[in-house]
C-alpha cells in the first residue's frame, strides 16, 4: 500500500509569503541494477516523475531516475497567492500512479 | 532526520500501521481499534515495557510477537510474518506512542531470567571470528569498525529505518546483521534467543528515553 504524507505550514499565511511545501512517498525505488540471490535481475520499479500543482496550475516537477533513494523526499518553495487546494501526483513505472492533495490556506 | 517526523522515512511506516489499526479485517473480527480503542490512549507506554510476559500462558514475547498473537487469536487472521511491512507499520505505529517515555527494566518485571540467559548469549563468543557482543559494544564502543562509529547497543529506537536498508527493519534483523558479521549463523526468525538477547539489552538500556522510531545509518 502506497503512503504519502504532504505538509503545508499551518502558521497563518500572507499573499506573497514564500511557502515551503514538503512531501513524502513510500516507494522502494528499486534501480533494476541489482540481481536477487538467485542471480536474477531485479527489474526496474521507481517513480519516473512527480508533479506538483497549486490551485490547478503546475508549479514544481522533477524526473526521477535511479539514483534517488527510496521513499523520495521533496522540499520546494512556492509563493501563496491564493487559497487553493495543493495536488500532488506520482507516476512511476508498473503503472504506478498516486495521487494526495493538501490544502494551502491563505489569510489576507 | 530523526527529529523532523515529516523528514523521518519511517513515519510512512507509522501512517500505514494508523491505518491498518483502524481497518477492520474482511472477515468480520474487529479492528484493532475495536477492542484496543484509540491508539493514542491504549498504546501509550507499551512499547517502553515491552518484551513482557503473556498473563495467560507465561511466554514472553516481543512486540512484534504480540501482535502475532493478537491476530491469531483475536482476529482469526494468518499473522504477518516478521519482518513483513504490515507488522513492521503496525509496530512502529504502536512505538511511537512511548516515544520519550523511559525503557522499563525488564527485571522489574518479573525476567530476571530471560536478562541472565540474554547477559550469556551477550557474552558468548560466537562465529568464525569468535568474538561475543560485549567484545565490540562493551569494550570498544565508540570506537570505529570499518569506518563507522561502534555504538553501545541500546536498543530504544526500533522499529527503525536504516539507510543502509533503505527501508524499516526490526532489532532481530540488526542483530542478524552483527551475527552475519562475526559469521555466525543466526537464530531463526522469532526465536526465543533473540528474545532473551533484546530483553537483556532492554535491561541495559533500562531508563533511556525510548526514541521510536528511530532514523540509523
Amino acid at each position: 500500500m502506497t503512503t504519502a504524507m504532504i505538509l503545508v505550514p499551518r502558521t497563518p499565511i500572507r499573499s506573497g509569503d514564500v511557502v515551503m511545501l514538503k512531501a513524502m512517498i513510500s516507494h522502494p525505488m528499486e534501480t533494476g541494477y541489482r540481481r536477487s540471490e538467485k542471480g536474477e535481475e531485479i527489474p526496474r520499479n521507481i517513480i519516473r516523475r512527480m508533479i506538483c500543482r497549486y490551485d490547478g496550475v503546475e508549479v514544481f516537477s522533477v524526473d526521477m531516475h535511479q539514483a534517488i533513494a527510496a521513499n523520495p523526499f521533496m522540499s520546494f518553495g512556492v509563493v501563496a497567492t491564493r487559497s487553493g487546494p495543493v495536488e500532488f501526483e506520482w507516476v512511476g513505472d508498473n503503472g504506478f500512479r498516486h495521487r494526495q492533495s493538501a490544502q494551502l490556506n491563505v489569510t489576507g | 532526520m530523526q527529529r523532523d517526523d515529516f523528514a523521518n522515512p519511517a513515519m510512512l511506516g507509522v501512517a500505514a500501521g494508523e491505518a491498518a489499526w483502524n481497518r477492520p479485517p474482511e472477515n468480520g473480527k474487529p479492528a484493532c481499534s475495536g477492542c484496543h480503542g484509540d491508539i493514542n490512549g491504549s498504546m501509550r507506554g507499551v512499547d517502553a515495557r515491552y518484551p513482557a510476559r503473556n498473563a495467560v500462558n507465561g511466554a514472553v514475547l516481543d512486540l512484534p510477537g504480540r501482535i502475532q498473537l493478537c491476530r491469531s487469536q483475536h482476529q482469526a487472521l494468518t499473522p504477518e510474518p516478521r519482518e513483513s511491512a504490515a507488522l513492521l507499520a503496525l509496530q512502529a505505529a504502536i512505538a511511537l506512542r512511548s516515544r520519550g517515555m523511559p525503557v522499563e527494566a525488564p527485571s522489574a518485571r518479573g525476567l530476571s531470567d530471560a536478562v541472565a540467559r540474554g547477559e550469556m548469549l551477550y557474552r558468548q563468543r560466537l562465529g568464525q571470528l569468535n568474538l561475543s557482543c560485549a567484545q565490540c559494544h562493551d569494550d570498544h564502543w565508540g570506537r570505529s569498525l570499518g569506518g563507522t562509529r561502534i555504538p553501545q547497543g541500546h536498543p530504544t529506537g526500533y522499529p527503525l529505518f536504516r539507510l543502509e536498508w533503505q527501508a524499516l527493519g526490526s532489532l532481530q534483523r540488526r542483530l542478524r546483521n552483527c551475527f552475519t558479521g562475526v559469521r555466525a549463523e543466526p537464530f531463526p526468525a522469532g526465536a526465543s534467543e533473540w528474545i532473551d538477547l533484546e530483553i537483556y539489552l532492554r535491561e541495559r538500556a533500562a531508563g533511556m528515553a525510548s526514541d521510536a522510531p528511530a532514523v540509523r545509518p
